[in-house]
């Protein structure tokens, strides 16, 4: 029991501090642009510096991961293998081609297909222990990662002048229903829905709560603090999108403008997107590029064809017995050993 | 590095993806810092708007979606201003009468943001040549 309760207090520990980290950025951009009028510090250069060591940032964690060797041939597959012609094999569960591991590899990154697999286990009464299919964590990620890709392709509409009809297109399919005016985000909606249940996922279970850190509520948090920061700027306390825009654009054509009047509502949303892109190299969010360097995922199941060499194998100096024998062919004959060479 | 082809081309084609804005607009040049331009109207008797400049520049769309409701759902054409003044509530017949040109108006912003709003599906511009009979 002291176990679990201990469990607890360090839950409560690692809620309450990613709950207050979060509400500690809000206040600093609070403070920061409402009181001290650091405009351009929050609208131009902490953006690009967040945005530098988000690119670099990632771009030197990749090539920190490609000069890691893999040593065994270690793909984790869930069908058969390609083996004799007459057994039939799993092409995308068990692929031995390239073209079969990029196919394995858009399910994963597109549709999750390892977490559909995911189960769950319970100890029911008697005691008995009961496994089973759970759904629920694969349905919330793969709602919330293509809500946040819908998001963040929304945007581009702030990025870019002028709009690109893909955006247009996206943003249009988005508000399919014409629900109020501004038109209501599917996107939005199920975002704050999926995230709740992400979190809710987190403290309900006994189990994984216990092995839930701070860095697993933090990324939580500050999403949702984003998405609910977007969702009051778009249907609450609106901002004026048009100056918004011209911030944007001035950022990325490097004629870098802050304009007035722009609501501190939007400069809380901008720094904690600074945040989050800042937080991403060094973080659990790394998964976004690591998924692609998976030894587990993007191996090829051939290792019946192809002899996977060991990065770390090197020359090894053996003693054969040849030379075994010219070294101690004298002792050998004077002590009656055969030998092979005379 | 193992596999670098392989590394720097996914590298490459993730610096691209994020740093698409800059390429775009920066090719786009002097055309992507153009920020709308309004035309507002001259006449003496047009300054004054139906509420204040604050909130028809971020709230426009949610009177309009009230006036729709109000006028369509309850029939009830009268609107009072914050400043107690009454006024029709009606697109073509108050707003237009002093915006009269949607494409130096409305279509400024609209169309630099990315917004289609659904007014002319139902209305029509009564100054526009082809809707003049």
């Amino acid at each position: 029991m002291e176990h679990w309760s201990l469990a607890k207090k360090g839950t409560l520990i690692n809620v309450l501090f990613s709950l207050s980290a979060v509400f500690i950025l809000i206040a600093g951009a609070i403070v920061g642009v409402d009181l001290i009028k650091f405009n351009f510090l929050f609208g131009v250069i902490i953006p690009y510096t967040a945005i530098t060591i988000f690119i670099l940032g990632i771009i030197l964690q990749v090539i920190k991961w490609a000069k890691s060797p893999v040593p065994f041939h270690i793909p984790t597959v869930a069908g058969q293998q390609k083996s004799l012609p007459w057994i039939k094999s799993s092409k995308l569960e068990s692929p031995s081609s390239t073209l079969g591991v990029i196919g394995r590899m858009l399910l994963e990154i597109l549709f999750f297909r390892s977490l559909f697999r995911n189960t769950k286990s319970e100890l029911k009464n008697g005691p008995r222990l009961v496994y089973g299919s759970n759904k629920y964590l694969w349905l919330g990620a793969l709602v919330f990662h293509w809500s946040i890709l819908v998001i963040f392709l929304r945007h581009f509409r702030f990025f870019m002048q002028p709009i690109p009809s893909f955006v247009l297109a996206l943003q249009n399919l988005d508000g399919f229903f014409q629900i109020g005016l501004p038109v209501l985000y599917i996107s939005d909606v199920l975002i704050t829905l999926a995230l709740l249940y992400l979190i809710f996922r987190r403290v309900a279970d006994l189990k994984i709560r216990y092995i839930s850190l701070a860095s697993d509520y933090f990324p939580l948090f500050l999403i949702l603090s984003i998405a609910v920061t977007g969702i009051l700027m778009r249907y609450f306390d609106r901002v004026d999108i048009v100056k918004v825009k011209e911030l944007a654009i001035g950022i990325f054509s490097f004629h870098p403008t802050v304009p007035d009047g722009i609501g501190v509502l939007f400069y809380i949303h901008l720094f904690l997107v600074c945040t989050l892109i800042t937080y991403f190299p060094f973080s659990k969010l790394l998964h976004m590029p690591g998924i692609f360097l998976t030894p587990t995922r993007n191996l090829a199941n051939n290792s019946r064809m192809v002899r996977h060499i060991n990065p770390w194998n090197r020359p090894v100096r053996v003693h054969t017995y040849e030379e075994y024998e010219d070294e101690f062919r004298d002792k050998m004959k004077a002590s009656g050993l055969p030998v092979e060479k005379e | 590095m193992y596999d670098s082809g392989k590394i720097i081309i996914g590298l490459i084609i993730f610096a691209g993806i994020f740093t698409s804005p800059f390429w775009y607009d920066l090719s786009g040049g002097k055309e992507a810092l153009k920020a709308p331009v309004l035309v507002l109207p001259t006449k003496a008797d047009q300054q004054v708007c139906v509420n204040t400049l604050e909130y028809m520049r971020a709230d426009h769309m949610v009177l309009l979606n009230d006036w729709r409701y109000e006028v369509v759902r309850l029939g009830d054409r009268t609107y009072q201003s914050p400043d107690h003044k009454e006024f029709n509530m009606s697109l073509t017949g108050t707003c237009l009468n002093c915006h009269a040109n949607s494409a130096q108006f409305c279509d400024q912003c609209h169309s630099y943001i990315g917004e289609t709003p659904y007014c002319w599906e139902c209305h029509t511009e009564i100054n526009k040549p082809e809707n003049m009979q």
